[in-house]
């Protein structure tokens, strides 16, 4: 076991202590920095879409102003319901590394359940901009802002999917090396998202309200 | 580089790892949301502030939540994760500064 642990590139004390389970194979180290690789990457996209905001943001072209569209129980209601993901899908890393399967699942659906309230809200917060004409025609400002936001949500869709499908297969195949690689790296990608989300809450939100 | 033990939670020092993180989030974003409310401060002050606070906030998420510092190659992760960031800044704040000189062409 020592030597075939070896031959699939452990470190040296590998045999000495039991790694967290994501980590025991290096095909699934190397594929956990790819993802890092590809949040530096992810994190430039939004770095563009932000300085676009920024540039456009005060272009109203007489249309709605950030202080009249933004509605703080609104983005204070999202804001909530993400960072709570973000720590019940916290807590199903930590689960995982526990070894508990039905508590990865339970903690995986909540962050789910949580991801879908924040889209609801933001979902019900673009109608309601829609309704009173703040469309993303109408000038600079709403463009740039419905495309960084929308971008994240956008992100935050494609998550709650792959959430889905991760828990799919934890529940199916149970906590193997691989499938803890995948609870692990969906929940990074949560994380990262909640990260977005706070300088959207910042940048966006909260700025509007008081320039 | 550190590559994690198998059950590190199981003493408890994992969940309140989490726990703390959560507490500092919601504090960090309560500070944030009644500096606005009340908004007493004046403008520049407030948006430092602002930012400051959201920037602790990534460091809760990189070292609370992700576990940014273990795994393997943590030199290419830093590596990586260091061009991200600045080529984000340069892009954020270049915008913001040459933006600064649009009275002067108009």
């Amino acid at each position: 076991m020592a030597t075939r642990a070896h031959a699939m590139g452990e470190p040296r004390d590998g045999g000495t202590r039991a790694l967290a389970l994501e980590y025991t194979h290096a095909e699934d180290r190397t594929r956990i920095l790819g993802f890092w690789i590809f949040l530096a990457t992810d994190m430039i996209l939004f770095g563009c879409l932000f300085a676009t905001y920024l540039v456009l943001r005060t272009h109203m072209d007489g249309g709605p102003t950030p202080a009249t569209l933004f509605d703080m129980k609104g983005f204070g209601a999202e804001t909530l319901a993400l960072l709570t993901s973000s720590f019940t899908g916290g807590l199903a890393t930590l689960s995982m590394r526990d070894g508990r399967q039905k508590s990865v699942a339970f903690w995986m659906s909540v962050t789910i359940v949580l991801g879908l309230t924040f889209l609801g809200i933001e979902a019900s917060e673009f109608a309601h901009d829609a309704f009173i004409g703040a469309v993303w025609q109408r000038s600079a400002f709403l463009s740039s802002f419905f495309t960084l936001v929308g971008t994240h949500g956008c992100h935050v869709t494609f998550g709650v999917l792959w959430m889905l499908v991760t828990l799919y297969q934890v529940l199916r195949r149970g906590l193997t090396p691989r499938t803890a690689r995948k609870v692990f790296v969906v929940n990074l990608y949560w994380h990262f998202l909640d990260v977005v989300w706070i300088f959207i809450f910042t940048v966006v939100y909260l700025t509007g309200m008081v320039m | 580089m550190s590559v994690p033990d198998m059950r590190h939670g199981r003493d408890g020092g994992g969940r309140r790892q989490y726990v703390t993180g959560y507490v500092l989030s919601l504090v960090l974003t309560a500070i944030a949301f009644v500096l606005v409310a009340f908004h007493v401060l004046p403008v520049p002050l407030l948006l430092v502030l602002l930012m400051a606070l959201a920037a602790v906030q990534v460091l809760v998420q990189l070292f609370l939540f992700m576990h940014v510092t273990e795994g393997d190659g943590s030199r290419v992760k830093g590596l990586a994760m260091g061009l991200g960031l600045f080529f984000t800044l340069a892009i954020a704040l270049g915008s913001i500064w040459i933006m600064t000189f649009n009275s002067q062409v108009q």
